[in-house]
């Protein structure tokens, strides 16, 4: 099967080889119209922060069209490198990612020609955007691995915010919003393990009522309290960024990763915590195993629906915690539907990711990348309609599903209720 | 008679016990209430006065208004006719909806779907010059076929790559927004002179005729939906293509296994579904709105979702339900203008009456019931399924 | 150790699954539980394993009277259990699957996979099992996959080990192999309890044998007494075990199959070059262990499978790469495998579910509606053609016992045009009577002229009904042999040993 004639390939291999022409169509795309293209090419200049200061330490300032060339001729190679490993039957994920910043820069400098692109801003900025996915994809890990679908996650974002936007307000206190965020999340999360363990019903049905729900609740009282009696209700200011000795300084990435608010430190916990554990420990073993095969968990003793309520309530609490970084993280006050269906964007990215912590977490950033990406062209101007970038992700998120990048599949119990003794399966 | 009775029983004490939880917000979360803490008494007589005015309003503004009535019986229904104006769309995005859930398929795509037919009705509504009647049909046609296609693509690429229905449409409803917001910004669609996104008006030709006079929004969009429901209703319990959508819908694989097109099946009803979502989106521009905005889609595709699951996805039952929330929809403004109740009450009352429909055991225990039917459950399967 | 139930009654609505059940099983015999299918004894396994709690009964381990909840307290009581439908999960490894449960932790909360290792090999030497605690267990064939929930139950010190339908994946071969095991175990002083509708299999290995029928203990014997007498008591009335059928009349060559090869989507071959021709009027029966390709060949008959590659044709007309419409309208009546799944839409009613091929044709539809009243005369018509017991055709088909089911499978697939009849597993879970029902039915088709290819994993049935014998193991035609081929020859062929 070393020869490139698609006939002799399994699926995998095939879908294998359309994303190679995919990434190859794309190098000579970026080649073409970013490159080649343009008639004159004006400097882009790239600003880097290098230490925990706010000034301008660097700049790299470079003809567009060189820098045009530069990117797509990478991606270009990383192709090559790909297409190469394909022949020898390896695949690494590093060089898709590498292509991927390529091709970006590639389109960035040729977007930003005669522009200033504040480089390690819009990095921090991507971040900061990721913030709230990433939470969101974790809260669909934890819940879905287990079984349970959650596309209650917008709500559990939004009940997170609003909660600890009015206690933060109520009692000019933000540890106290940010204490009690996940309580709101795993309250919502609570509605609907009751709903969808207890009572079996339709779990997408389920997570679409409760997110109306939310909606409804958090528009509600924000019209009848928190714009009357604004000052009592709804004055928290956000979390001041921590810097983290040492680790700040470091160029670039210090300012990006170690010069945050606290919930962006949970962030980093709560991750790295979902990766060791759904994989090393006894209740990874178990969450995966109600999640693939749950008559088989209760022959071996484990209380199925138990275990499932535990995790989709972890789950929304840890979707509260991260709708507290849409005030307390980001802005202070809450404002109505200020998730903006972040949620559904953080369920692309757990697809996205193929249900895996860390995929989830690399699509979340891609996602916050493209978002802030739209955000600084349509500030800086270029020629493509901010609608299209804003588009991005969710078009990304239905190339995806439709297996352009290999088969996406869910666990295998993810959004059948079990019941005892009578065996879903 | 009786069985009638049995059916609408769950549906209406849902909605009772969702009015009495929302009254219990709507009171106790006005600070004129709260002040009276120390005096139970007069807290709870304050709760209900508040409450009462609140549903008072609404029932003002969503049937029947005595305000109105100086100038006869038929004045003080404005708000009936508002009432209508509000469920027409709802009615056909709601079948849209149904007609989906009975193939097996979850459309949340519906707000898309009536976004895109909405655009394709304006387009054509403001651009052409054609006769009249002939000026409506075509505005019509072009969302039919815009949505239909729109819908339909959901379709096939389930149907050709197993890609959920439920991403895709969640995604397809940010991008029929987003391309909508473009579209508006372009010369094409912008109204001339103006800076925020809206469209010229359709032409007179194109509207759909009003039925109570130029002072009554009310228009023929309300028969073009109804119309639509008994159509949907013959589709699926008559015809031989619904019979398809049946069995595909309850058991996919003994369809195939019986040599039904699985693949066939799921495209056609996402066409015929998107194409109901977008004849509502054509029967609102026409009817009510007449010019496009970004705003045009409001939540018709989301409450859609709502009033197929109260209506049981049946056709009659969407349309009681479509009436229902079309009402509320209305009234809440109404309510939101007179008394400081926000119209997202609403919401919170569409939410609660679904949530206690599919556990109907909250319902049954709240009124110690013991035979209530439940109706058909919308079934539940996962992301693989 | 001994295992006593008394009075074990279960009820699921109407039906009484079991009905004051007592069964006592002493450490060192291997106590059989002998019925036919539907009789209760896998719900009866199931309460004792704390799967499902019984509405009345006590169950009682060394004379103590236990409360068994759930698999926790049963396993804690030293009661093991090999499933029918085994209790792996798929993309665990083998070491994983058997820590699940009883997770041993070390340093900060991270599993031990260790200890489990090395126990899977201890047990796995002693009784020449053969298993890498390190291997996925999607990737192990059934026999294996069988042998590691063997090992869990041995590793946690199972005393009573209760075996439900063991054999039903096997060879007889590998069957024989287990009953030795199971001796072993007895000798060791392990009570075990065999669930099973095999006769020839309990008078080998039974040291005791219940029989149940109905939901009800109908009486005890000892593994002397004849397979008649087995028979009779276990269907309560006496059964002839052989099919009767007279020699073929052969016509031409009905289904003919040259070097197909059926892939799944990852490109896997699960059916390898397979050729082979069927005549009018003869029963090719395909012999293996479940999951060697049977399924596979068979969907890939009707249009069912989507990778595949040579030719099919019946009557010389291709079939290969055709819809599964075009391939049932060419001639063929499709038994699937599984009746809920494949075979019935459940909610649908059962006049609706005779007509789910042919809902689009006259006289069913006049091309855009469906005729209400063709479709119920053809209801009543097909219902008592088939002896189908229901109320009326207009009740769901999931109001039927599983024998109607296939009955309503059997009506519909039977009332087109047949030119060749392909049974996937047609007896599959179904009562005596049922049983018989399907046979003769087949053999009339045959006899009728028809071309049958059937699958089977029992060897009885394949023995009883082939003219000729396929035997399929691993995706391959490994032979195609006469009728009156010996056990043990086709126990090897479909063990993959070639002769």
């Amino acid at each position: 099967m070393s020869s490139f004639n698609p006939k002799n390939m399994s699926a995998p291999e095939r879908r294998k080889f359309r994303g190679l022409i995919t990434m190859l169509v794309l190098s000579l795309f970026a080649l073409i119209a970013f490159a080649y293209m343009p008639k004159e090419g004006a400097p882009v200049t790239y600003g880097f922060v290098l230490g925990g200061e706010w000034v301008l330490l660097k700049e790299w300032i470079i003809n567009s069209k060189t820098a045009s060339t530069l990117f797509a001729i990478l991606a270009l190679v990383t192709t090559f490198l790909a297409i190469f490993l394909f022949k020898i039957k390896r695949s690494s994920r590093i060089v898709s990612f590498i292509f991927g910043a390529s091709f970006l820069m590639s389109f960035l400098s040729w977007a930003a020609s005669g522009k200033f692109v504040p480089f390690t801003g819009l990095l921090q900025g991507a971040l900061l955007l990721s913030v709230p996915l990433i939470f969101g994809a974790m809260a669909g890990v934890i819940s879905e691995r287990s079984g349970v679908i959650n596309i209650a996650i917008e709500g559990q974002l939004l009940a997170g915010a609003f909660v600890s936007g009015v206690l933060a307000s109520l009692f000019a206190n933000n540890w106290i919003g940010l204490f009690f965020a996940p309580f709101a999340g795993a309250l919502i999360a609570l509605l609907l393990a009751v709903f969808a363990i207890k009572y079996g019903i339709d779990q997408v049905i389920l997570g679409f009522v409760l997110n109306v729900l939310v909606i409804g609740l958090t528009n509600f009282f924000y019209k009848k309290l928190l714009i009357p009696y604004q000052s009592e209700w709804n004055s928290a200011v956000a979390f001041v960024p921590i810097e983290i000795p040492l680790l700040s300084k470091i160029p670039v990435i210090g300012p990006i990763f170690f010069a945050q608010s606290i919930i962006v430190y949970l962030m980093y916990i709560v991750v790295t915590l979902i990766h060791i554990t759904l994989f090393k420990s006894k209740w990874g073993l178990r969450t995966r195993a109600v999640g693939e095969h749950p008559t088989a968990a209760e022959s071996v003793g484990i209380n199925v629906n138990r275990l499932r309520f535990k995790n989709v309530i972890l789950a929304g609490a840890i979707a509260g915690l991260g709708g507290a970084f849409f005030t307390l993280g980001a802005v202070g006050s809450f404002s109505k539907e200020m998730t903006a269906g972040k949620g559904f964007i953080a369920l692309a990215a757990l697809i996205f990711g193929r249900w895996s912590p860390m995929g989830a977490v690399a699509a979340a950033l891609i996602f916050g990348f493209a978002d802030n990406l739209q955000g600084l062209l349509t500030i800086i101007g270029t020629p493509i309609p901010s609608e299209f970038m804003l588009m991005a992700p969710y078009i990304a998120t239905i190339i995806a599903v439709s297996g352009f990048i290999g088969k996406v599949r869910a666990p295998a119990a993810d959004g059948i209720p079990y019941k005892r003794g009578g065996g879903s399966r | 008679m009786r069985k009638i009775l049995q059916k609408i029983k769950l549906p209406i004490l849902a909605l009772v016990v969702a009015l009495f939880v929302s009254g219990l917000l709507i009171a106790f979360s006005d600070p004129k209430v709260l002040a009276l803490k120390g005096d139970p008494l007069s807290m709870i007589a304050k709760a209900l006065s508040i409450a009462g005015s609140a549903y008072w309003a609404l029932f003002r503004g969503s049937i029947y208004d005595p305000q109105l009535a100086d100038t006869g019986f038929f004045g003080g229904l404005y708000p009936l006719s508002e009432t209508i104006v509000v469920s027409t769309p709802l009615i056909l995005t709601g079948l849209a909806v149904a007609l989906a859930f009975k193939a097996g398929l979850f459309n949340i795509g519906a707000q898309g779907q009536f976004i895109v037919g909405a655009i394709g009705a304006s387009y054509v509504g403001f651009t052409f010059e054609l006769p009249i009647v002939l000026h409506a049909l075509a505005a019509i046609v072009a969302a039919i076929v815009c949505a239909g296609l729109y819908g339909g693509f959901v379709g096939l690429l389930k149907a050709r790559t197993g890609a959920h229905e439920v991403i895709v449409t969640i995604m397809l409803n940010y991008v029929a927004s987003y391309f909508l917001l473009w579209l508006l910004s372009t010369k094409a669609f912008l109204r001339e002179g103006r800076m925020d996104p809206i469209a010229p008006e359709v032409l007179e030709s194109s509207r759909l005729p009003r039925l109570a006079g130029q002072d009554y929004r009310l228009h023929a969009g309300i028969f073009i939906a109804l119309l639509a429901a008994a159509a949907v209703w013959w589709l699926l319990n008559r015809s031989t293509l619904g019979f398809k959508f049946r069995a595909v819908g309850a058991n996919a694989k003994a369809s195939r296994t019986a040599g039904i097109s699985v693949a066939k099946s799921t495209t056609f009803v996402m066409v015929i579904s998107g194409a109901l979502a977008g004849l509502g989106g054509a029967v609102h521009i026409l009817g009510a709105d007449h010019a496009l905005t970004n705003e045009v889609g409001g939540s018709f595709g989301f409450d859609a979702i709502t009033v197929a699951l109260l209506g049981r996805a049946t056709p009659l039952g969407t349309v009681l339900a479509a009436l229902l929330f079309g009402a509320l929809r209305a009234g809440g403004l109404t309510m939101q203008a007179t008394t400081e109740t926000p119209l997202d009450i609403v919401l919170i009352i569409q939410a609660l009456v679904v949530l206690f429909i599919a556990a109907p055991a909250v319902i049954k225990a709240i009124f110690r019931l013991k035979n209530v039917e439940e109706g058909q459950a919308i079934g539940s399967k996962g992301w693989n399924g | 150790m001994s295992l006593e139930l008394r009075g074990i009654t279960k009820r699921f609505g109407a039906l009484t699954a079991n009905d004051a059940i007592d069964l006592k099983v002493e450490s060192g015999e291997i106590h059989a539980i002998l019925g036919e299918n539907g009789a209760g004894k896998s719900t009866l396994m199931n309460i004792v394993y704390g799967l499902l709690a019984p509405d009345e009964g006590t169950i009682s381990v060394d004379n103590k009277v236990l409360k068994i909840e759930s698999p926790l307290d049963a396993l804690a009581a030293g009661i093991g259990m090999v499933h029918q439908h085994f209790m792996l999960i798929p993309v665990f490894t083998v070491a994983e699957n058997i820590v699940l449960g009883h997770e041993k932790v070390k340093g900060p909360g991270f599993l031990d996979l260790e200890r489990a290792r090395r126990e899977i090999l201890r047990v796995s030497a002693e009784f020449n099992f053969d298993v890498d605690p390190d291997a996925l267990v999607e990737d192990l064939p059934v026999g294996i996959q069988q042998r590691v929930e063997i090992i869990r139950a041995l590793i946690y010190d199972a005393k009573v080990l209760i075996l439900d339908e063991p054999t039903a994946v096997l060879t007889p071969q590998e069957t024989d192999e287990l009953l030795r095991n199971m001796k072993k175990l007895r000798d060791q002083g392990t009570a075990i309890v065999f669930i099973t509708h095999k006769l020839r299999e309990v008078r080998e290995a039974a040291d005791k044998i219940t029989i149940i029928r109905r939901g009800k203990v109908v009486g005890t014997a000892s593994p002397t007494a004849s397979q008649e007498e087995l028979a009779s008591l276990m269907v309560g009335r006496p059964v002839s075990l052989d099919v009767e059928k007279n020699a073929p009349k052969l016509g031409g060559i009905a289904l003919d199959v040259r070097n197909l090869t059926v892939r799944d989507y990852t490109g896997r071959a699960l059916v390898k070059n397979v050729s082979f021709s069927i005549s009018d009027g003869e029963i090719l029966a395909v012999a293996g262990v479940q999951g060697n390709g049977q399924s596979e060949l068979a969907e890939a008959i009707v249009g069912l499978q989507e990778h595949i590659e040579g030719e099919i044709t019946l009557d010389g007309k291709n079939l290969a790469g055709v819809s599964v419409r075009k391939a049932l309208h060419s001639g063929i009546a499709f038994i699937p495998e599984s009746r809920e799944e494949d075979g019935l839409i459940s909610s649908f009613s059962i006049e609706e579910n005779l007509i789910l091929d042919l809902h689009d044709l006259p006289p069913f539809s006049n091309g855009s509606a469906i005729s209400q009243v063709a479709v119920a005369e053809n209801g009543v018509k097909r219902v008592a053609e088939f002896d189908i017991r229901a109320l009326s055709p207009k009740d769901p088909a999931s109001s039927l016992s599983g024998g109607n089911k296939q009955k309503v499978v059997l009506a519909r697939e039977l009332s087109r045009p047949v030119r060749l009849v392909v049974a996937s597993q047609p007896t599959r879970g179904l009562d005596v009577g049922s049983i018989e029902f399907v046979h003769e039915r087949i053999i009339a088709e045959r006899d009728s002229g028809r071309a049958v290819l059937l699958f089977s994993t029992e060897l009885d049935e394949v023995v009883g009904l082939a003219d000729r014998i396929a035997v399929m193991y691993r995706g391959e035609f490994i032979a195609i042999v006469p009728a009156d081929t010996s056990r043990e020859e086709l126990g090897l062929l479909m063990a993959g040993v070639k002769r």
